[in-house]
């Protein structure tokens, strides 16, 4: 079984039961550390809502994020506004931490659109993208763009363990070397790909690839928000400074299945999710803020009070949610259909 | 009257578009100083910079990849992929992204991409250099695919590709890199998606694209004698599918042929014919007849005679067609 244990090489700068580790001053103000753990607090709550709704028919499959809040909301917290993220499929807390419309995000497991239903240029937020790893050489041709043009901002792709084992991250890191391009490469590890530990996955640890590549690479505490956020904010302005990539492993663990189709007991057990649920990113960093003296308790259940608003709010716009216009599928496949394509559409219509 | 090659002229569009479109950006494997492994790029970085013309490593998914995320930063990639038979590892990154981006996106992302492939047969390669990939995406649904016969209509068609709002798969017949044609450069004429006629007939209509276009033409030339006027009609883009220009050639001369590298099964001349039928069925006095590659992978260079369409074998095949 994978080592589920801290590792001594990993950035930390609070510990799992609250307490700091060293300086925990990473640059943020107190009305950012309450924001964090804000965002923490809405992206499990509705993560949990959206397993409910799967349930319920509500959603087709879901991929749930519980016990990866910190390092989404961490590593996407780090980013300015002009700079771009480039999700796999479990992102959803990194796309509430950018601002996204979540009910147009949430169009794709409603089954009402594909992932990109949300503007993905405004939102700065690229499609869901579910071939693994494809999305790593996405950011990083933002990144080149984003270079040419001058405009001082970077690309974050997301990736899981598995995902390093594909083709496209090789090739996708080896160009942004070369190019030296602005782009954080930033990797999940959250244990499991499906069914796959990371044992069977690769040899050595993700981190370490990078130095074959050219480039730093970070290992950190992925469950340590703090810790997340202050790895990510170096790796964006050595990107932004023209210092080209950082690859960035972020140790976490994925408490739920892989989706809901998924049966994770069938693969591990039930110790491991235990061990790390002691681990909890949300409970951790509200520990840390509390005996900070940065929150009191009434803030935390304002947070939370919040967020079963929102939640609520969401809901109901999510279930509302029908099936488009019958004739999007035609209109937006091309910028002006083929004759052949109308004629077919027309034909089958009209019958 | 100027006299262009095919790779000259598809270079000329190139750079012509570079010139007018400060946004345009050309990359690919060995495209910088050396121009392209068939100069197709010869002088384009001298002229307009490492920055708009550069190498890449030798990753074609990568390539394909780069395209999608530099297109969302507004920038008109237009890539270069070596050979046909090296576009394979990019398919995923076409076919996943590339096709899927604008429906994923409801319209509000395009991909006005360009993906240039030195395609097709009969200059003696080596395995991998002479594949027919076309049906791959022709097949993906959001992609448009054209394919030049003649250097004057490779510049049009690529002038109009790169300005394109969606993805273009730019199949270069490199049999006929070489071939020369007179007259001027023109970035307007025929639209994609239309086809034309390139000579008149009434007794078959020659179907055919990319290097089988002269074959064609010289079918017909070798037929006129015998009594038998063909219509040759370039297809040049085979998506989308100019189904009036076929259907108009089988009413008119109620025969059809279709001729093509690619290997037989599910290849152009499939979809052709069931089109010719669809449209026309009542007007047909003969099978549409088909004349391919053979069902088989390419094979070396001694033997691509027997495998690529030989004049005698269209001519042939016009003949059963008239007689039928």
């Amino acid at each position: 079984m994978r080592d589920t244990g801290p590792s001594d090489d990993m950035v930390r700068h609070v510990a799992p039961d609250g307490t700091a580790v060293g300086d925990v001053d990473v640059g943020l103000d107190e009305g950012d550390l309450r924001e964090l753990l804000r965002l923490m607090v809405r992206a499990r709550r509705l993560d949990r809502e959206c397993m409910a709704l799967q349930r319920q028919g509500e959603l087709t499959v879901y991929p749930p994020f519980e016990g990866q809040e910190a390092a989404q909301v961490g590593s996407a917290f780090a980013l300015g506004p002009s700079d771009f993220v480039f999700p796999s499929f479990r992102e959803l807390a990194a796309a509430i931490a950018r601002g996204v419309d979540v009910v147009e995000y949430l169009q794709y497991h409603r089954g009402t659109w594909h992932g990109g239903a949300y503007d993905p240029i405004a939102a700065r937020f690229a499609p869901i993208c579910v071939p693994v790893a494809t999305q790593i050489v996405h950011a990083v041709g933002w990144a080149l763009g984003a270079k040419l043009d001058g405009i001082g901002a970077c690309a974050l792709a997301y990736f899981g363990d598995g995902a390093t084992s594909e083709g496209d991250f090789h090739e996708a890191a080896n160009m942004a070397a070369v190019f030296r391009v602005p782009v954080v490469l930033f990797c999940q590890n959250n244990g499991w790909a499906i069914s796959v530990p990371l044992s069977e996955q690769t040899a050595v640890p993700i981190a370490r690839r990078a130095g074959g590549y050219g480039f730093p690479g970070v290992r950190v505490d992925g469950n340590d928000v703090l810790a997340v956020y202050a790895v990510t904010r170096a790796a964006v302005e050595r990107a932004r400074a023209g210092e080209g990539p950082t690859l960035i492993e972020a140790i976490t663990y994925r408490i739920g299945p892989h989706t809901t189709a998924d049966d994770a007991t069938r693969y591990r057990a039930p110790e491991e999710v235990e061990r790390w649920r002691r681990l909890d990113p949300i409970e951790r960093y509200r520990r840390f803020l509390l005996g900070a003296g940065i929150v009191g308790e009434e803030f935390v259940a304002a947070c939370e009070a919040e967020a079963e608003a929102w939640v609520a709010e969401v809901r109901t716009a999510v279930t509302a949610l029908g099936p488009p216009p019958e004739d999007e599928m035609v209109a937006f496949a091309f910028a002006e259909p083929p004759t052949t394509l109308t004629r077919e559409w027309r034909e089958r219509t009209d019958a | 009257m100027p006299e262009f090659t095919m790779a000259a002229a598809l270079n000329a569009a190139l750079a012509d578009a570079l010139e007018e479109d400060p946004r345009t950006l050309v990359f690919g494997e060995d495209v910088g100083e050396l121009g392209g492994v068939f100069r197709v790029t010869d002088g384009l970085q001298r002229r307009f910079g490492r920055e708009r013309v550069f190498n890449t490593p030798i990753a074609e998914a990568g390539i394909a990849g780069l395209c999608v995320g530099l297109a969302l930063t507004g920038w008109r990639p237009i890539a270069e992929i070596q050979f046909d038979g090296f576009s394979y590892p990019a398919l995923d990154q076409v076919i996943s992204h590339l096709a899927k981006y604008r429906m994923r996106t409801r319209g509000r992302v395009s991909m006005p991409v360009v993906i240039r492939i030195p395609s097709f047969g009969g200059i003696r390669g080596k395995e991998h250099h002479g594949e027919s990939p076309e049906t791959y995406f022709v097949h993906t649904a959001g992609l448009k695919v054209v394919v030049p016969s003649s250097p004057l209509d490779a510049y049009t068609l690529l002038r109009k590709a790169i300005t394109d709002p969606d993805p273009v798969v730019f199949l270069e017949p490199k049999s006929r890199y070489w071939a020369k044609e007179e007259g001027e450069l023109t970035s307007d004429g025929l639209p994609i998606g239309r086809a034309r006629v390139l000579r008149n007939g009434d007794a078959c209509a020659l179907v055919a694209y990319g290097a089988m276009v002269a074959r064609c033409l010289e079918a017909a030339e070798k037929l006129a004698p015998e009594g038998v006027e063909c219509r040759v009609i370039d297809l040049r883009s085979l998506v989308p599918l100019d189904v009036e220009a076929l259907a108009d050639a089988a009413r008119e001369t109620g025969r059809v042929a279709v001729v093509h590298e690619a290997p037989q099964t599910l290849g152009m001349a499939a979809e052709i014919a069931a089109r010719v039928m669809e449209v026309a069925f009542d007007h047909l006095e003969a099978p549409v007849a088909r004349v391919t590659g053979l069902d088989v992978p390419y094979p070396p260079a001694s033997l691509e005679h027997r495998f690529l369409p030989s004049v005698e074998r269209i001519a042939a095949a016009v003949r059963r067609v008239v007689d039928y």
